[in-house]
């Protein structure tokens, strides 16, 4: 079941097309990666989806109605990269409000409090300040004020940064928990190895445009490039197959291209056919890092400013 | 709409029960009443008694110079200016001889100048009251009371307003004028700059985005005005209460000598020419106000003072919330970007100096229409009467501008403050603050 869909979503600013017709879904319960380099469009987008901005044009469809941002914020949890608590409030205090902003009742909130608190080990922070508290710290009350209203869709942009490893896992482990208990998850990141790690599902803007969208093994069977590398315990002195190009060879280890039209079987039966006893043989999938770089790349780092005629 | 509440509770709250919230409305009072005190006491302690020895060998003041609590006269015999200080005395006074004004007076130090002034008022009407009495024959005593008796002229002015005939007291209603125009622009100026420092506090802290997930930018806006609003209204009543009950308690626990001295030393000062004179007209003048206080129109007042200063409040807190959504981390910015807003605060109070000598004047009947300047300007005639002064028509057209530009300014502030507020990195120029505004959605 998808909780939430984008249908040809846009935004245009004045020099910008922030986001120009950007449409994916998300399943209920899954943790969906959003990525893109800087200045992508990954912030307008969220921005959209927790009803910050309005889409120029184009719809959102949360829980299968229209998204109603007065309404629908309740089961939306947003943290957003940049992260922001009042410094001169009390923890206790401050969760409490940001809990009644979104609609909890004064006492729904105070239990849900405790047991996150409790949950995280923070119950001695209730009387502290955030300005006494370490950037870690602060990262981790925010993290308990985006999900402590139990949201359908928590919105999480960077939220590893700053967090050492420790609590990085501790957080890790809530986002799974979450997920688990049915939370649908977006997680925005620059960070290649903690998408693969920990996403269903991912989306890859760049330029206010969607280039890449499925799962994380489905994009790497996408962009392989036919790569096997292969142990021999000997090497034979020349190889020459029309079936495969050698890439690499150090040693007795050898990275192989299978080229078109050809299986793996022929490679493996022409080093068996030459004497060449195999050790290992397995296939190189590109990692998420790879394709991001292959797919960004080329594309000017920075956006151009341009002039957006509507 | 219970979101907005929540909002103007947090920032009432967090305002309020902040130390230096707190701090300062208690001292500024206790301040205040501490610097009168002090001038007060001062003044009365400066004021040395001076015993005058004088040589008299005419006989013509024996009996005549009227002694005060500054200075007395006493006409010992056998003081001359080598003695008169070991005789206790400082300062020794020889009269001149008739046919000569020269009176020499010689001390160790120099005396006050208040003393000086005293001294040669008495002379001088110690002298006219010789004369009258020796070449009219006058009875001085008789002369003063038929003095009294004629002339005592006052004028009482009267206007009509409508079938009523009503005293006038120009004096008064500028006092009150003057006073609620300037507290106005004090409270302007002081809460306007609060909302722009929390709208930029939360901009910077990043905290905004996080409250606009939650709820509409414009109820932040609004709950922040409102609330610091509140703090405003709450402050001042705490300044009222402590004023008042400083004066009332400094009235009751000073002894009544020191206040009478006070009173004296005030009526005392140089320039002020017959003392005595000055003294009776001040009496019959407090009496005065005393009278006419009951005669101005309070519940006005007080009803238009409480609008002017909320609408006024509410006008220029949403364009001071709007400034500083647009304010990134650096200060200076607040102070070029508020500056359009400060200089019509700054110069209504000028307007409104002017409006008060002529409060039916062409300048003070238009500053009191445009909402920019009608809160202080307006505020300043009103006490002058309605609809003497102020016709009603004035003041309704007035005060509906004023709701207007309220509403007016409010929404293009909401849009600024909404693109502003999630605008980081840059400072925002006023050619985009006016797109903001102005485009559509």
């Amino acid at each position: 079941m998808e909780l939430l869909e984008l249908r040809n979503l846009k935004k245009y600013y004045a020099t910008q097309k922030a986001v120009d017709d950007i449409s994916f879904s998300i399943a209920q319960g899954s943790i969906f990666g959003l990525l893109g380099p800087n200045g992508a469009g990954k912030t307008t987008l969220l921005r959209m989806i927790t009803g910050i901005f309005y889409p120029d044009s184009g719809d959102i469809i949360f829980n299968n109605k229209k998204f109603d941002p007065l309404n629908d914020t309740l089961f939306i949890g947003y943290m957003p990269e940049e992260r922001g608590l009042y410094k001169k409030m009390k923890i206790g205090e401050q969760a409490l409000y940001l809990a009644r902003l979104k609609g909890l009742s004064k006492h729904d909130a105070m239990e849900k409090i405790k047991y996150w608190f409790m949950k995280l080990g923070m119950e001695s922070w209730w009387n502290k300040k955030v300005e006494d508290l370490s950037k870690g710290m602060s990262q981790k009350l925010q993290f308990v004020t985006t999900v402590l209203h139990e949201p359908k869709l928590v919105i999480l942009d960077e939220p590893f940064s700053g967090l050492d490893p420790v609590n990085a896992n501790l957080i890790k482990d809530e986002i799974f928990e979450l997920a688990k208990k049915g939370s649908t998850i977006i997680f925005s990141t620059h960070r290649m190895e903690q998408v693969e790690e920990i996403c269903d599902h991912i989306v890859l803007v760049n330029q206010g445009k969607k280039i890449l969208d499925g799962t994380v093994p489905d994009i790497k069977q996408q962009f392989k490039e036919n790569l096997f590398r292969i142990t021999l315990a000997n090497a034979p002195a020349i190889i020459n197959n029309p079936s495969f190009e050698l890439v690499k060879q150090v040693d007795n280890k050898l990275t192989v291209k299978i080229n078109e039209g050809s299986s793996s079987n022929e490679v493996l039966q022409y080093f068996i056919n030459e004497n060449a006893s195999i050790e290992a043989f397995n296939e190189i999938l590109p990692s998420l890092n790879e394709v991001f770089i292959r797919l960004v790349e080329g594309t000017k780092a920075t956006r151009q400013f341009q002039q957006v005629t509507v | 709409m219970n979101k907005i509440l929540l909002i103007i509770q947090r920032e009432y709250l967090t305002r309020v029960k902040n130390k230096t919230f707190i701090l300062s409305t208690i001292l500024t009072p206790l301040l205040f009443a501490g610097l009168i005190t002090a001038v007060t006491i001062i003044s009365v302690k400066n004021l040395d008694h001076e015993k005058i020895a004088v040589v008299d060998p005419g006989g013509l003041f024996k009996g005549n110079l009227e002694n005060t609590k500054t200075i007395s006269f006493e006409f010992p015999p056998g003081v001359d200016s080598n003695n008169y200080s070991a005789k206790g005395y400082s300062a020794i006074l020889y009269t001149a001889d008739s046919g000569n004004n020269t009176y020499k007076l010689i001390s160790k130090k120099q005396l006050g100048i208040i003393a000086e002034g005293n001294l040669e008022d008495k002379i001088n009407e110690t002298l006219e009251n010789n004369l009258l009495k020796s070449k009219y024959r006058i009875d001085i005593k008789e002369l003063e009371a038929e003095r009294k008796k004629a002339g005592n002229a006052e004028i009482q002015q009267t206007y009509h307003e409508g079938t009523q005939v009503k005293k006038g007291n120009s004096g008064l209603a500028y006092g009150i004028g003057y006073g609620s125009g300037f507290l106005i622009y004090i409270t302007l100026l002081i809460y306007g700059n609060m909302v722009m420092r929390g709208v930029t506090e939360e901009k910077t802290n990043r905290i905004a985005e996080v409250v606009i997930s939650s709820v509409k930018p414009f109820q932040l806006m609004i709950g922040k005005i409102v609330g610091i609003g509140a703090v405003g209204l709450t402050q001042f009543l705490m300044w009222i209460i402590l004023i008042a009950g400083l004066t009332a308690g400094a009235t009751a626990f000073l002894p009544k000598e020191t206040l009478q001295q006070a009173q004296e030393s005030s009526q005392q000062m140089p320039g002020a020419g017959g003392n005595v004179k000055a003294a009776s007209s001040a009496a019959t003048e407090f009496n005065e106000i005393k009278n006419t206080l009951g005669e101005a129109n309070w519940v006005l007042i007080i009803g238009c003072f409480l609008f002017y200063f909320l609408f006024g409040y509410l006008f220029y807190a949403s364009l001071f919330a709007a400034v500083g959504s647009t304010v990134n981390e650096d200060a200076n910015d607040a102070q070029s970007l508020s500056m359009p807003i400060t200089m019509p605060i700054i110069v209504s109070i000028m307007i409104m100096v002017s409006a008060i000598t002529n409060p039916s004047g062409s300048l003070a009947v238009w500053a009191s229409m445009i909402p920019f300047f009608s809160p202080i300007v307006m505020m300043a005639r009103i006490p002058f009467g309605v609809p003497g002064t102020v016709p009603y028509w004035q003041l309704f057209l007035s005060m509906a501008l004023l709701v207007g530009g309220f509403l007016l300014t409010t929404w293009i502030s909401a849009k600024i403050y909404r693109t502003g507020i999630l605008m980081y990195g840059k400072k925002a120029t006023w050619k985009e603050m006016w797109k903001w505004a102005f485009r559509k959605a």
